[in-house]
């Protein structure tokens, strides 16, 4: 059975004046699939989701998400979810507010909202923390939460920019489990990450060089295929940056 | 539009609960009432004014008491010569001064009319204008009496006007010792406790402090560059005003630098107090803002005289250092007064600058924080 | 005598206790590891190491010295790199350097042979804007300045967060290069595979030590053995695991399993052998998982650790 794409991208190309951070960028996404991004700082991850989400137009080639054309933004903001290391909720407000405003934001009904955050915060087992300004929470469960509210609304596709940096090794797990959880549900994940062995919880992943797609497939396969026994290890093999970009 | 909705909701909750937006939307168009309804006035109450009395006749008492009567003003001197009245002005405490001729009384039945000198404090060209303006008018008033209650053709009373220091009342006598004292707080208050909170908030403080260098070497070395580059500026700026508007100064040059150096110094000091008491840049831009510039413009007496505010406020004023420092500045600059005239306020400025030292001096931390108990 | 001690350190914020009773040693010329994620108390330590802090309770000593009371000489010979990059972005490469050299007494001429293994990566861009500089760049700039002086121990605050891998590795290496030059360094890090590289660590989280030792003695405190087991269905594998397993005798949850990015780790109790785990797998409908013993790594540990103080 041919597999749904979600995303399709050919031969994307951004420049800012005349430095290429996405070169020719070719790669599809498929339904349901946890699809990692690696790559060091500026070797193109950040400028590639962007456009990805909405945010930025491609300077040239095909990119398209959940059935949109990517210069279309608006059409695609609606149907995807984001959240990033950077910023995710409002420290100041709190618990409920983030979630409803998040929630009517993305156009769903107060009617639809109420029962959906109960039983968010019933599941998360955070009930006690309804009421509570997320600035005054753990790391952790910010961050879990930030992902809860990212795919409160039911999107075709979530994007992740580096959401378990520096949380525990524990809340990386259950962080990595709610992504897990999401993609059985057919929500495709779209997750980049500076921790190499988190590579290995995605079903595919891409690792990109100055602007270029230097790897894509499954771990294991990739591993295989240089020979490393760690993503870490074929990483320092095929993306050391080269020192002009210094 | 749900969406709109949704997004209006969370900045109404943003501002609410932060502190600092409410100080801006409430706190302060209420002061910014309080002060403009109460503290600028464009009319005026007891003025300080003095009489020179040579004529000792009726008139001349008639005229006083009319003087003293009025709302506006309240006699504060009786001056005996000629002589006193430079003295007289360059002490502050008056704004003008009434000169009735010898034969006033004589004169007026004989030729039926009279001069009366009013010399006005020129330095401030604003209270000056309306000063010698009321002034007119009850001079002017007592003379239609006069017409009625002696029945005699036109005695009149001819006030003649004269602005002291300031004789063509150029509006710049009075802005230019204002602008220095802003630009000076500006420069140094402002400036200064930035570029320290700037290194906290970046992090290269914790750096510099593990390091050798000592924490007075740190602070000194941040606020010297301002010292200087604040006193060649008031140079500058003294320069463009003799060149560019004529005005000069006239009491001693070195009088004037010396007392700018001790301004700046407090300013400085400000400076670095503040920088003790905030972590970041944008909360020391605020502070320096609202706690300074704005009382500095609106209350220290550069725009609006002091004289004419309600007692509640020229009270507060005096807390203001800047207040000092306009009075010092007018009266050696534009009066062209000497040190024995301005020794109090340099006194009260040179306290409040020690004390700004001493208080930087034990906040400022030679470490990050201490830990609760 | 040590290069560090430290005597039940407590710390407070208000009513947050950031560092609950830490009391550890580190020998001279020791390159000693802090292993835990954010929100475990580093920064505040290596604060009071740094003598930026005055700890709510308990002391430090730095080579004999109270990092309280003698915190004037100990700033002579602390070397310390805070968390963020803290160096002048508006100033050169050079201007920086020569800056830290200038308060430290020393000129770059003086300690060049020291720093030159970090310093060449970077000294073709001396005249750039530290601002300018790309993040493993700007971390070997601020070991540099933290080394101009030759300190007699440094104090490295996370200086591999948000480096990438490469950097990362260069960066351990020039640590190793300088503790041949008997400087002690004292170093945190969330990257828990960076402790095989240090003499001793200190597992820490949420302000409290877990477990001091060197790397491989942690490794082999696991105590059990530890099994890998595989599925290309990774996520239907852990909740197996975790939730409807049931072997002869085993309760569920039982094997404690943890994800491991493709595999997932487990602790097999008294008498259960890993061919049972795979029946018992494909009896749920798993068939075709693999299972092999493994060492247990120091993530394995931090984990085990953490859930029991829990």
């Amino acid at each position: 059975m041919e597999r749904e794409k979600v995303i399709e991208v050919e031969g994307l190309v951004k420049k800012f004046g005349s430095f290429v951070a996405n070169d020719h960028l070719t790669f599809d996404v498929f339904r349901g699939e946890i699809f990692g991004f690696l790559g060091a700082n500026g070797a193109g991850k950040t400028t590639a989701i962007r456009i990805l989400c909405g945010l930025s137009r491609p300077t040239s080639g095909k990119v398209i998400v959940a059935g949109i054309d990517a210069n279309r933004p608006e059409e695609i903001k609606k149907r995807i979810g984001y959240m990033s290391q950077r910023f995710s909720l409002y420290d100041d407000l709190t618990v409920r507010e983030n979630i409803e405003l998040y929630g009517g934001i993305y156009g769903m009904t107060m009617k639809e909202i109420r029962p959906r955050t109960e039983e968010l915060l019933n599941r998360l087992i955070f009930s006690q923390y309804g009421n509570t300004l997320i600035g005054s929470l753990p790391l952790g469960i910010k961050q879990k939460l930030a992902f809860a509210v990212a795919v409160f609304h039911d999107p075709e596709i979530v994007f992740l920019d580096e959401p378990t940096s520096g949380v525990d090794p524990i809340t990386r797990r259950q962080f990595w489990e709610m992504i897990y959880e999401t993609a059985a549900r057919d929500i495709t994940v779209f997750v980049t990450t500076h921790y190499m062995d988190e590579a290995e919880y995605c079903d595919r992943v891409t690792i990109m060089n100055e602007g270029r797609i230097v790897a894509l497939d499954t771990p294991s396969a990739l591993r295989e295929k240089y020979d490393s026994s760690s993503i870490e290890e074929l990483f320092v093999k095929i993306a050391r940056p080269k020192t002009e970009t210094a | 539009m749900k969406r709109f909705l949704a997004f209006v909701k969370k900045e109404f909750l943003h501002i609410f609960r932060d502190y600092r937006t409410l100080i801006i939307l409430f706190a302060l168009p209420a002061a910014q009432i309080l002060i403009f309804g109460y503290a600028v006035r464009t009319d005026i109450t007891n003025a300080g004014i003095a009489i020179l009395d040579n004529a000792h006749d009726e008139v001349s008492s008639e005229l006083a008491l009319k003087l003293e009567a009025s709302e506006f003003f309240t006699i504060k001197a009786y001056l005996t010569s000629y002589d006193e009245i430079d003295a007289a002005f360059k002490k502050g405490k008056i704004e003008e001064v009434v000169i009735f001729p010898e034969d006033l009384a004589a004169r007026l039945q004989r030729e039926g009319n009279a001069t009366v000198s009013i010399i006005a404090d020129g330095s401030e060209p604003n209270t000056a204008s309306l000063v010698t303006g009321y002034t007119t008018a009850i001079l002017n008033d007592y003379s239609a009496s006069l017409l009625q209650r002696l029945n005699t053709s036109t005695p009149v009373i001819n006030p003649e006007v004269r602005m002291y220091f300031n004789p063509n009342l150029k509006s710049h006598f009075m802005f230019v010792p204002g602008v220095i004292t802003l630009i000076l707080i500006l420069v140094c208050a402002l400036m200064t406790s930035v570029t320290i909170v700037r290194e906290k908030e970046f992090g290269t403080m914790e750096v510099l402090l593990v390091s050798p260098l000592k924490p007075w070497q740190i602070i000194v070395g941040k606020v010297a560059p301002y010292f200087f580059l604040s006193l060649i500026n008031v140079i500058v700026i003294l320069l463009m005003a003799w060149f560019v508007f004529g005005l000069p100064v006239r009491g001693s040059i070195a009088l004037l630098i010396a007392e700018c150096m001790l301004y700046i110094l407090m300013a400085l000091s400000l400076g670095i107090l503040i920088s003790t008491l905030v972590n970041k840049m944008e909360n020391a831009i605020i502070v320096s803002f609202i706690g300074l510039m704005l009382p500095t413009l609106l209350l220290s007496g550069f725009i609006f005289p002091i004289e004419n505010m309600p007692k509640g406020y020229d009270y507060f004023s005096m807390i203001l250092p800047a207040r000092w420092f306009v009075e010092i500045i007018r009266s050696v600059m534009i009066k062209g007064a000497g040190f024995v005239y301005v020794w109090k306020e340099t006194l009260i400025l040179a306290v409040m600058t020690l004390f700004f030292i001493v208080l930087s001096a034990r906040k400022f931390k030679v470490r990050l924080e201490e830990g609760s108990k | 005598m040590k290069a560090a001690e430290a005597y039940n350190i407590t710390h407070r914020y208000g009513k947050v206790t950031a560092l609950d009773d830490i009391s550890f040693t580190v020998g001279d010329g020791e390159l000693f590891g802090f292993i835990g994620p954010d929100g475990a108390g580093k920064t505040t330590l290596f604060r009071i190491a740094a003598t930026l802090i005055i700890p709510s309770g308990g002391r430090m000593t730095l080579f004999g010295l109270n990092t309280v009371s003698r915190y004037r000489e100990l700033r002579n010979v602390i070397g310390y790199m805070p968390g963020r990059f803290s160096l002048y972005q508006d100033l050169t490469v050079e201007e920086n350097l020569n800056f830290f050299a200038t308060i430290f007494g020393t000129t770059l001429k003086e300690n060049y042979n020291l720093i030159e293994p970090i310093y060449r990566h970077i000294e073709p861009y001396k005249k750039r804007l530290a601002g300018k500089l790309s993040g493993g760049m700007k971390q070997k700039l601020a070991l540099s300045c933290a080394l101009i002086h030759r300190p007699k121990i440094l104090i490295l605050d996370e200086p591999t967060t948000g480096v990438d891998a490469v950097s990362r590795t260069e960066f351990w290496e020039m640590l190793a290069g300088l503790k041949s030059e008997g400087i002690t360094i004292i170093v945190s890090t969330p990257y828990m595979d960076e402790a095989l590289r240090c003499d001793r660590i200190a597992l820490i989280q949420s302000g409290r030590i877990l477990g001091i030792d060197t790397p491989d003695n942690i490794r082999h405190s696991y105590g059990q053995k530890l099994y890998a087991v595989s599925h290309p269905d990774k996520y239907k594998l852990l909740i197996t695991l975790r939730s409807h397993l049931s072997a002869e005798n085993t309760e569920p949850g039982a094997l404690r399993p943890e994800p491991f990015g493709d595999s997932v780790h487990v602790t097999l109790p008294e008498g259960i052998k890993p061919e049972q785990v795979i029946t018992a797998l494909a009896a749920s409908g798993l068939t075709g998982a693999t299972i092999t013993e493994i060492v247990p790594g120091i993530e394995d540990v931090f984990l085990e650790l953490m859930k029991r103080t829990q």
